[in-house]
């Protein structure tokens, strides 16, 4: 019970991250249809944005409240991220987009691959330690000897995430963009012609999809201590399992198939083995792609002549 | 209303062919008007790029021993290359974005000569990869010189042998497959097993003839791959079938990261991440490459060289490749392959003409898994040492990226973007010249950036060349008349 009560709240932390890199990938793939392969660098890269700004902080300002350093880094993370993901989009996918469907996919490959090595020419191939940020933890329960923990780390990456996602859905649901985002997915010529900027559309459904990103690389890197330029795939490909598992292109799906993918992956660890935990998350994601491919909260996908 | 009809038909018509397009040139605008946008879009654009490189290049996270991290400061290389972006774009936005400049017509007399070599491009392609190691040891002097260059030959037909497998799965069946090097992997580690077995070369030893398993072992083993990795692609490609496009491609993408992980973990049986290394080398037919008495050198008069035992690797990959393009071109003028064919252009109208789809994308699968494992046979007996490393998803992206850019189908196509690629690989890999103190001075390191190069360029020529390489198809069944289909026409991957 102890354990399983421990487990739960990694697995919640856990599974808010994946959850909010999920939401780049859905929202990209409900507007363009394409899998953005490079989110997970766009991830990884706002980590080590989120890193520089910490030590720009900390070390060159001289700043000490913990809480206005998370929040200027997050802010700074997600404009940069931001502006990265943007320029990705309008050098690699738009000249692209008119073109057949595994183009966009190869070039995103290429861009994965281009990101991941710029990191680490840029900053070198070792692992990058911070010092331990919001230490403190509140004792839960105690048995036994066994504490159930829960820290101050993990409600911020709970709040902050839950906040998100509820200004989030205010933006796809209530604003002129969100209800402009939903038209072109519906249908993207008939919203050109209806006088909807779809190339503008598209490029801020790319930059909000890598301000959330960035929120979970920065979450990340407090959560961690560390970040490595390699560290973009595999939590990539898990968010991406996380948007299939909900359902590709439903925003609740994203965060629910997060969520759900962090309490496989902690539940693994704890009662298996922690060395197959990556197998047990891809083979979720097999499972679910045969027996229900349009996941838990999508649309069947009615195909049509 | 009539008029405007006529107007847009008149439109959709394409100019007569080898003809270029009568284009009335709109008149160029005045100098003014093009420099000042063209200046203030350079400078943005050179804004934008010192924004983009400011945190990752401007600052770097040190390590200083193992104290925390310290910043650096580099901002004159982040304006160094705002600037250079900068200069590049005005350059560019005056001459060949220049608005109101008459687009290049296409030379016919170009298109007539490419028309007339294009049948003996064959030929010579192959009469070339067969006399390459005697081109090779002719230019570099003497055998044991061109070490490095009949390497390089094996190391590229390696990949042009994968290009054309997978380019059954995803040029002809249209199923777009990311964890191709899933059977690589079997493929290799089959054979690693199976010829580094004691009881299996006991078992030869007593049964057969001493010392039979150490020199046969790959002849056996090599169709043995090649079925085992063919069976794995019906395994795994039997529950995942059913699904289209994308989806196929992440599943398989997982399947590939499954194997690597077990091949890591599963320790008692693939020695995990330190890998396999006591694999025997090639022989031939039996015949080992050794100084001894009874070795290919003593048997065929020739002075003993450990370059015999290269050559003959180089010829066992060109035969396999060969085989590979060979059942290829053989398949597709076969029902499977027509089916492969029918099945990549449209699905439904497979199915409503009562073609068994799961069959064929069955077929399909296990094909290309069958030249995988081939391959991986190979490479486990040249490297003789496999190691799950060697079966990263990047790898799979490289193959993939060579079948794309190559144009998706195109035999020809494929082997020379393997050429381009992995030999572009290879050549940024001896950049060692820019060491040179007055370009970057001794402390550069020009490995580094050959991912970060090979990245760029997959994005940039996607963008130039969507298409690929060769983006003409010709049809291999037609009616009256055998027309190129441009490729912009052909649609693939709905699988």
């Amino acid at each position: 019970m102890d354990i399983f009560l421990q487990q739960l709240i990694n697995g919640l932390t856990l599974g808010s991250i994946y959850g909010l890199i999920a939401i780049g990938y859905t929202m990209v793939f409900g507007i363009i249809g394409m899998v953005n392969f490079a989110h997970g660098d766009v991830f990884m890269v706002s980590a080590f944005i989120g890193l520089i700004c910490v030590l720009l902080l900390t070390t060159v300002i001289g700043i000490s409240s913990i809480f206005l350093i998370l929040a200027i880094t997050l802010v700074v993370a997600m404009v940069f991220t931001g502006l990265v993901s943007w320029a990705i989009e309008r050098v690699a996918y738009r000249p692209l987009r008119g073109s057949f469907r595994l183009a966009p996919m190869i070039s995103a490959i290429g861009m994965s691959i281009f990101l991941s090595n710029f990191v680490q020419v840029a900053q070198g191939p070792r692992n990058k330690p911070l010092p331990p940020m919001v230490p403190d933890v509140i004792v839960l329960m105690e048995r036994n000897g066994y504490q159930v923990t829960l820290a101050y780390k993990q409600i911020i990456i709970m709040a902050v995430t839950a906040g998100l996602l509820f200004g989030f859905w205010w933006l796809v649901q209530k604003t002129p963009l969100g209800r402009a985002q939903r038209a072109c997915e519906q249908d993207r010529k008939m919203a050109a012609l209806l006088g909807i900027n779809v190339d503008r559309t598209i490029s801020l459904t790319f930059v909000i999809g890598a301000a959330l990103a960035a929120v979970a690389g920065v979450m990340y890197l407090m959560y961690y201590g560390v970040v490595n330029f390699a560290d973009g795939f595999v939590p990539g490909v898990k968010a991406f399992t996380a948007a299939v598992l909900g359902g590709i292109g439903s925003l609740p799906g994203a965060v629910l198939g997060g969520l759900l993918i962090g309490l496989i992956e902690t539940f693994w660890s704890a009662y298996f083995s922690i060395e197959y935990k990556d197998v047990a998350a891809f083979s979720i994601l097999v499972v679910v792609l045969i027996f229900m491919p349009q996941g838990l909260l999508g649309r069947p996908e009615v195909e049509k002549v | 209303m009539a008029d405007h009809r006529s107007d847009l038909w008149e439109r959709e018509d394409t100019p007569p062919e080898g003809a270029p397009a009568p284009q009335p040139a709109p008149p160029a605008p005045p100098a003014e008007a093009v420099l000042l946008p063209a200046l203030k879009d350079a400078v943005l654009t050179g804004i934008i790029t010192g924004l983009l490189l400011l945190p990752l290049v401007g600052f770097r996270a040190t390590e200083s021993g193992s104290g925390p991290l310290t910043l650096t400061y580099r901002f004159g290389l982040v304006s160094v290359f705002a600037g250079l972006v900068m200069v590049l774009r005005l350059v560019l936005n005056l001459t060949v974005w220049r608005p109101g400049r008459p687009p290049r017509a296409k030379s016919a007399a170009l298109a007539g000569v490419s028309q007339r070599i294009a049948p003996a491009l064959k030929p010579a392609f192959f009469a070339f990869a067969l006399l390459y190691p005697f081109i090779a040891i002719v230019f570099s002097g003497s055998l044991s010189l061109s070490r490095y260059w009949v390497d390089l030959g094996i190391y590229i037909l390696t990949y042009v042998m994968l290009g054309w497998g997978l380019n059954i799965v995803v040029g002809l069946a249209g199923l777009l497959d990311l964890g191709y090097v899933a059977f690589y992997a079997v493929g290799a580690y089959t054979f690693a097993l199976l010829s580094s077995s004691v009881p299996l070369n006991a078992f030869f030893d007593a049964h057969v003839a001493e010392g039979f398993w150490a020199s046969w072992s790959f002849w056996v083993c090599l169709p043995v791959a090649g079925l085992l990795a063919g069976l794995w692609g019906i395994i795994l490609g039997f529950p995942v079938l059913r699904l289209r496009g994308d989806y196929l491609a992440i599943v398989t993408l997982a399947f590939g990261e499954i194997i690597r992980l077990v091949l890591i973990n599963w320790v008692s049986l693939t020695n995990g991440g330190a890998g396999i290394s006591s694999i025997p080398p090639i022989t031939f037919f039996g015949v080992p490459f050794n100084s001894g008495d009874d070795g290919f050198a003593a048997i065929f008069g020739l002075d003993y060289n450990s370059m015999h035992r290269m050559i003959f690797l180089y010829f066992v990959i060109l035969g396999l490749a060969a085989l590979t393009a060979l059942a290829t071109i053989r398949l597709r003028s076969m029902p499977v392959g027509r089916a492969w064919e029918a099945l990549r252009e449209d699905e439904i109208a497979c199915r409503s003409l009562g073609i068994n789809t799961t069959l064929t994308k069955l077929t399909a699968f296990a094909t290309g898994a069958m030249f995988g494992g081939f391959a991986g046979a190979f490479f486990a007996v040249r490297v003789r040492f496999v190691s799950p490393e060697s079966f990263t998803f990047m790898e799979s992206a490289v193959i993939l990226a060579i079948v794309v850019l190559g144009g998706m189908g195109s035999q020809i196509g494929v082997a020379s973007a393997a050429i381009l690629l992995i030999g572009g690989m290879e050549l940024l890999r001896n950049l060692s010249f820019l060491k040179a103190d007055f370009l970057f001075g001794s402390d550069f390191d020009p490995s580094l950036y050959r991912m970060l190069i090979f990245g760029f360029a997959m994005v940039a020529v996607m963008v130039w060349r969507p298409r690929g390489l060769v983006a003409n198809r010709m049809p291999t069944i037609f009616l009256k008349e055998r027309k190129a289909v441009s490729g912009a026409l052909v649609k693939e991957g709905h699988g």
